[in-house]
């Protein structure tokens, strides 16, 4: 179903872990975030729902940069670049998590609105 | 019937697990075995130890590998691939030598692969008008005072195809790039040369780069991960025919599905479409993953742009010093009692007349790393301060290692968990990532034989 039809039919809220999962690293001074949907149709909940701007405000205290958005429908994958997010960059952070491995799991707890019959089961 | 061979990586970066270069060699069948040491902070790290001893300046660990297992080796006939070569290749055959010399070994070839170390060359790139412009900020290397610790460049595969078909057993490179060990043998051995090839192959080598990455490690379902201790690291199967498939030893724990392999081609991805090596340009928007029974995932569909004129520079330089401090608090009230330390810290230290560049104040257990996105955790029951500064002044940011042990004794109560002495400071390696054209870069292969 697409995004169009929605208002015709009840709409849940599910966890991106229920339908992704993830992978993050370093980029620079920034990192990116692969988010990765088990289905065809998570992948297309989570390609018209998050977008860069839901992004930037979910990594808000996180991410001081902007953020690019590349989408690789082949694996049914998203790929988010958070620019300045490291507190300098891999060897010159002074921060806890210089490389950015945490920030993968942290966009799992993000919400998307489904319709209600979505099953999240992978 | 199809030539297949199968490349192991046991090695993700400088301090992965010692034990499974072995557990590659013996576990089940194995052609090549690559290893990779490199991250931009080794190469300072590396050129540190050569400048106090000409003979240091490599990764130590894969000579005590190679004295491990050669006479296995040998008569295996595996053949291994290391970057293990840091800013001293020269050095790590040496030594690799008196190994062999050591085992009575005959008939040994060793190759290095070397030409990426620029550090010595930097004045004459200079005057031939290169900028060397930083990729992130467009500034020219030459144009401020800057104290250079090293200068590498990201080699392209060739150098290790040529020491491979100049029958070298063992090949040690300096700096090449991390998927190029893996596309070394693939191309040496198929002689393969067209772009969707090359990109395949360098595809495969990205996959195993991370060691057990691929297999289960830092995977997101990591409760699905069947007998983690024992996780096996990621094999190429590869085939003449263009064939890829990614699996692990058999009777090695972990596990190898689309989900844990889609999860690795996404680690430390920039632009899908342009992920630029020396060799080629691939395109991750082509790739087809699917499950080819159990532990086997089938890479297919690759695809492949022109390689670009220019080689990617990496330059480490010293941009000051920092040091970090941890101090423990326990409960009731960690998290409040926590916060008074901080302040009471940055208190002492203002009184001293020290403002740092930068500070960091972190209560980790409330919420640390992932700030902003979960709430903060007021109520935990304990709570790790990590306090940490950044500055130009090296004794400043001693003195900031000074004001810790007080907050025990005169500070809140319940305090503790500090030792170790005072936290010193220590160098910051900032990174450099510039472009150079290729043509000013010439690879060196030189191969031995014992």
């Amino acid at each position: 179903m697409s995004m169009s039809m929605w208002w015709r039919c009840k709409v849940k809220k599910v966890k991106l872990s229920e339908i992704a999962h993830a992978r993050s690293g370093d980029k620079g001074d920034g990192s990116n975030v692969g988010l990765i949907a088990y289905t065809d149709a998570g992948y297309e909940l989570i390609r018209e729902q998050v977008t860069v701007a839901r992004v930037k405000t979910h990594y808000h205290k996180i991410c001081l940069g902007d953020v690019d958005r590349y989408e690789i429908p082949n694996l049914k994958a998203l790929n988010f670049i958070l620019h300045d997010s490291l507190g300098g960059g891999g060897t010159e952070s002074v921060k806890t998590d210089a490389q950015g491995k945490t920030h993968g799991m942290g966009i799992l707890s993000m919400e998307v609105e489904a319709p209600d019959e979505f099953q999240t089961s992978y | 019937m199809v030539r297949t061979i199968r490349i192991g990586n046991a090695q993700g970066f400088w301090g992965d697990s010692v034990d499974e270069p072995v557990r590659m060699l013996r576990m089940g069948p194995i052609d090549y075995i690559t290893m990779d040491y490199l991250a931009e902070v080794t190469m300072s790290i590396m050129q540190r130890q050569k400048l106090k001893n000409p003979d240091r300046g490599y990764a130590h660990d894969f000579v005590q590998f190679i004295d491990r297992v050669l006479p296995e080796l040998m008569e295996k006939g595996v053949k291994v691939i290391a970057n293990a070569g840091g800013v001293n290749p020269e050095g790590c055959r040496k030594a690799i030598l008196e190994v062999a010399r050591k085992h009575g070994v005959k008939g040994l070839k060793i190759g290095i692969v070397s030409g990426d170390d620029i550090m010595s060359r930097l004045d004459e790139i200079n005057d031939k008008g290169e900028k060397l412009a930083n990729m992130d900020t467009g500034e020219g290397l030459f144009e401020q005072e800057r104290q250079i610790l090293s200068a590498n460049v990201y080699m392209p595969t060739n150098g290790i195809v040529e020491a491979l078909d100049r029958g070298a057993q063992i090949v040690i490179t300096g700096r090449g790039t991390d998927p190029g060990l893996v596309l070394g043998p693939i191309m040496h051995e198929f002689g393969w040369s067209d772009n969707n090839k090359l990109a395949l192959g360098t595809v495969a080598g990205h996959i195993l780069e991370c060691g057990g990455q691929a297999c289960g490690g830092n995977f997101t379902r990591w409760r699905e991960v069947p007998d983690m201790t024992n996780i096996g690291y990621p094999i190429a199967e590869v085939s003449e025919d263009g064939g890829l498939v990614i699996t692990k030893h058999d009777g090695s724990g972990g596990m190898v599905t689309v989900d844990t392999v889609s999860e690795q081609l996404l680690y430390e991805m920039g632009d899908p479409k342009n992920y630029i090596t020396p060799d080629v340009v691939v395109d991750f928007s082509t790739i087809q993953l699917s499950q080819d029974g159990k532990d086997r995932v089938r890479v297919s569909g690759v695809e492949g742009k022109d390689e670009t004129p220019f080689y990617k520079v990496s330059i480490s330089y010293l941009n000051g010093y920092k040091a970090v401090a941890f101090l423990t608090i326990g409960g009731p009230d960690a998290y409040d009692k926590a916060v008074k330390c901080a302040e009471v810290l940055w208190g002492r230290l203002e009184r001293a007349g020290c403002i740092y560049a930068e500070t960091v104040t972190e209560f980790l257990g409330s919420g640390v790393v992932h700030e902003g996105i979960v709430p903060k955790a007021v109520d935990a029951p304990e709570v790790v301060l990590r306090v940490g500064v950044k500055d130009p002044d090296r004794n400043k940011v001693n003195r900031f290692g000074m004001e810790i042990a007080p907050l025990v004794t005169a500070g809140p109560p319940g305090c503790t968990g500090f030792s170790g002495g005072r936290p010193k400071a220590s160098e910051i390696v900032a990174y450099w990532p510039a472009l150079i054209k290729k043509e000013l870069i010439d690879v060196h292969v030189d191969v031995v034989e014992v």
